[in-house]
């Protein structure tokens, strides 16, 4: 296991523009970015996407590490059931995804911040409303803060 | 045992020297990104050597200032930051292979298609080209040095589809000295060229064209023809597919029938009672036919649906009687399952037709005489149910006939798309009527699509002929009469757009020209060659200008109208164009694999097993003696599930390591 430290950014709600990972797989959703681009579609500019070959390759570590070092989302896009290019890497992704969640939640990480998406290599317009979606949900949330400092442990926690 | 040859031993241990080049694209980047300010900030990147920018990375200059770069500044690793890696990936790493460095060691940044075109915002875009290039910059330190792997091909060829694409790639393949085989479902090969009479704008009659081809695919040595047959499993990959096909029995041995037809004659249906599929129900057929004269191969088929003896099991069986010694009749006759071995395929499924009862208003399958275009192709064939006589359902002449346009094209309510053909179509059908029958012909139109050679002049004809054009989307066809003059006809209402007013044509027949779709299956047929659609359902192809034949999964090539609606000479080019390809990769002998692969790390793996039953190609194995996983890299396609599930990180996937994304992570979200 990789350790890492925490190099959490100093973020003001004032200036917050959300930073969100990507992780689009090779054969659809990169795809279907690609062709958002061709097709001159416009969506904000918060996303920054990662290439794999696979969504069953995205491992919850890089999630968490994504968190970890200062992303407020993490959006995970890959092919539509049935239609994974490596036959079923994406039901993987889907069961890893959901056990993730969990663990998110314990973590106090909002539902919408982690995000997975099956956008074929034909749905541009998806990879355009998914994005823009997504960074109005987070940006409602306002910047994750993972560290919890002294002020904000209330008293009766720390009582029992 | 093909030659497999990843990762390369003696990875390069010198510290990393980075490159990084940003790709002005003309204005395409340099419009929306401020290049010049990502170069200056890439220059100050740890283990940066050289930034620089340019106005087309892609030229033959540009490629050239990489690898002076390499040679003069011992750069040995290189970030460009263009377009999207599946445009230009390939280009650049060839670059590194000619100036002497491994090619894996490059990453490419994407920031045409995912920054400049898709963000109007300056600032933010190069805020975020920025991330991106920095990013890179991480991971590529980390990349270790790989080589394609090397696989020998095999060089038969899967042609699926028997309509004229799949039949001229078909007799192409097969005179280089291919080894074919072509599927196609229905009964004889054909497709919808082998229903019209005569073909646009030359108006050549289509089986003169078309069945000498036929009979040199049914007698061609290095073509197995399997009509009635459908394609169910494909495995394998580029090179080495195996695939199974289901050969649905029609009850004749096809070695022993030899087409003399006398079954057909001798059954005790004395008429046909069946509609036949190829006149799309206009006339009749008994349960044992031939699909059309011309059909190949000539061999007839038993329809067990409507055959007495399959429904009863008590008739009188004049058919075995007629068919005599050959005995080519088998009513036993089960499905059978072949399997090949093919290297690449070739898919061209073709297309159906509108179905017009979608659009109640033009009355199609209410008023009797109205036809759609396909039924009035068959009308006017000579060896069609009327014998190339234009009449109405009671047998009369028409005297008058419109004929409607962008049924089913051109429409937010069904579909969008123009479907290329119709316009065409519909004149030669505006001909061949007024030619047939002497009637008033009136074609309504929303714009006349004639780009093609020789369409524009044969548009020009017709008017000279006298042929009626009106402007306008017909509103609806009924039999409503108003005046005297329209008692018994059926009357199109359409706004002529161009005189500004709503006419009331009465006509005797009205023909749909209606609109080309994707096939019914043409979701299941990508799924199981593993390519995909585009939203309308078309095949899509690799890059709509530079590899239009070519899919996302290698060895698998689209021709004709499966890929999007195509007239005969544009399906015969793409045919042709994927015939070319299918050989070029043939005649390589190998084929080149992307080394993604995933190993593993035997010291880490502690022979837990979870990743076996995760990879769908079965590549991982237990090794008994050492309790430890092992990956089958010939096997394994690199989709990467195992290296994410494995709970020590012993397995790990060639270019896409964990610390390799890892670095990516951090690099996009560490702030500047």
């Amino acid at each position: 296991m990789r350790n890492r430290e925490l190099t959490r950014p100093e973020k003001s709600q004032a200036t917050f523009e959300p930073r969100i990972v990507a992780f689009f797989c090779n054969w659809c959703t990169y795809l279907a970015a690609d062709l958002a681009g061709t097709s001159r579609m416009k969506y904000a500019p918060n996303v920054r996407v990662i290439r794999v070959m696979c969504s069953g390759r995205v491992d919850p570590q890089f999630v968490l590490d994504a968190f970890a070092h200062g992303a407020d989302g993490v959006f995970i896009g890959g092919c539509h059931p049935g239609d994974c290019h490596y036959q079923e890497g994406n039901y993987k992704t889907l069961r890893r995804f959901h056990l993730l969640k969990r663990v998110l939640q314990q973590m106090g990480i909002e539902d919408e911040r982690c995000r997975l998406e099956w956008i074929s290599a034909a749905e541009a317009d998806r990879v355009r409303s998914t994005i823009n979606d997504m960074v109005e949900k987070v940006r409602a949330l306002g910047p994750l803060d993972l560290i919890p400092t002294e002020e904000k442990v209330s008293a009766e926690e720390v009582a029992v | 045992m093909p030659e497999i040859r990843s990762p390369v031993d003696g990875a390069n241990h010198e510290p990393p020297r980075i490159g990084v080049y940003v790709c002005h694209c003309g204005t395409n980047i340099a419009g929306t990104v401020d290049v010049k300010a990502v170069t200056e900030y890439a220059a100050k990147l740890p283990g940066v050597v050289v930034s620089r920018e340019y106005k087309y990375m892609c030229s033959d200059p540009g490629q050239a200032l990489i690898q002076q770069d390499i040679s003069e500044h011992n750069v040995n690793r290189v970030v460009v930051a263009s377009c999207s890696p599946l445009l230009h990936e390939p280009t650049f790493r060839r670059v590194l292979s000619r100036a002497g460095i491994n090619s894996f060691f490059l990453q490419m940044v994407n920031i045409r298609e995912h920054v400049s075109w898709v963000h109007l915002d300056k600032q933010a875009a190069t805020e975020k080209t920025k991330d991106l290039v920095r990013a890179a910059v991480r991971r590529v330190a980390l990349h270790k040095p790989l080589q394609k792997r090397r696989v020998p091909i095999n060089p038969n060829v899967l042609v699926v589809g028997g309509g004229i694409a799949g039949i001229h790639a078909a007799l192409t393949l097969a005179d280089a000295g291919k080894q074919v085989y072509l599927v196609e479902r229905e009964p004889t090969i054909g497709g919808h060229m082998a229903k019209f009479d005569k073909t646009f704008p030359t108006l050549d009659c289509a089986a003169c064209i078309l069945t000498p081809k036929m009979t040199s695919v049914g007698s061609h040595p290095h073509i197995t023809l399997w009509t009635y047959s459908e394609i169910v499993k494909v495995e394998g990959y580029v090179g080495n597919y195996k695939v199974q096909v289901k050969r649905k029995p029609r009850y004749i041995h096809e070695d022993l029938c030899i087409g003399c037809q006398e079954c057909i004659t001798a059954c005790v249906y004395k008429e046909g009672k069946t509609p036949d599929q190829f006149n799309l129900g206009l006339s009749k057929r008994k349960p044992v036919y031939l699909p059309f004269p011309q059909a190949v191969p000539q061999k007839v088929v038993i329809d067990p649906e409507t055959c007495i003896q399959f429904k009863s099991g008590k008739c009188k069986k004049t058919c075995v009687e007629a068919c005599g010694e050959r005995q080519a009749i088998d009513f036993t006759q089960t499905e059978k399952f072949e399997e090949i071995e093919v290297g690449t395929i070739i898919l061209a499924t073709g297309f159906k037709t509108f179905d017009a009862s979608r659009h109640p208003y033009y009355g199609y399958g209410r008023y009797p005489n109205v036809y759609t275009s396909l039924e009035v192709e068959r009308l006017i064939n000579a060896a069609g149910p009327t014998g190339g006589e234009v009449v109405l359902r009671d047998g009369t002449r028409p005297k008058s006939v419109g004929i409607i346009h962008c049924v089913g094209s051109r429409d937010a309510n069904t579909n969008r798309w123009c479907s290329k053909v119709c316009c065409m179509y519909s004149l030669k059908l505006a001909h061949l009527i007024k030619e047939r029958t002497g009637a008033e012909v009136y074609n309504f139109y929303i714009d006349m699509r004639t780009p093609g050679k020789g369409y524009e002049e044969f548009y020009d004809r017709l008017l000279d002929e006298g042929v009626h054009f009106v402007r306008g989307r017909v509103a609806e066809v009924s039999d409503w009469a108003v005046h005297p003059s329209e008692e018994g006809k059926l009357v199109i209402r359409a706004e002529d757009t161009l005189a500004a007013f709503v006419r009331r044509i009465p006509v005797d027949m009205v023909v749909l020209s209606v609109g080309l779709e994707p096939q019914a299956d043409a979701q299941e047929v990508r799924r199981l060659f593993n390519i995909s659609c585009s939203t309308e359902g078309w095949f899509l192809e690799r890059h709509p200008k530079l590899a239009p034949v070519s899919t996302f999964t290698e060895g698998v090539f689209i021709a004709g109208a499966c890929q999007g609606p195509k007239d005969i000479p544009d399906s015969v080019a793409q045919a042709g164009a994927a015939a070319a390809e299918a050989l070029a990769l043939i005649d390589a002998q190998f084929v080149e694999l992307e080394p993604y692969t995933a190993f593993v790390s035997e010291e880490e793996c502690s022979g837990c097993k979870s990743c076996i039953p995760l990879c769908p190609y079965q590549a991982i194995s237990f090794v008994e003696d050492k309790k430890k996983a092992a990956i089958n890299e010939v096997l394994c396609k690199g989709c990467g599930t195992c290296v994410a599930a494995c709970p020590s990180g012993s397995i790990q996937q060639n270019f896409f390591e964990d610390d390799e994304i890892f670095e990516e992570i951090e690099g996009v979200l560490a702030y500047a």
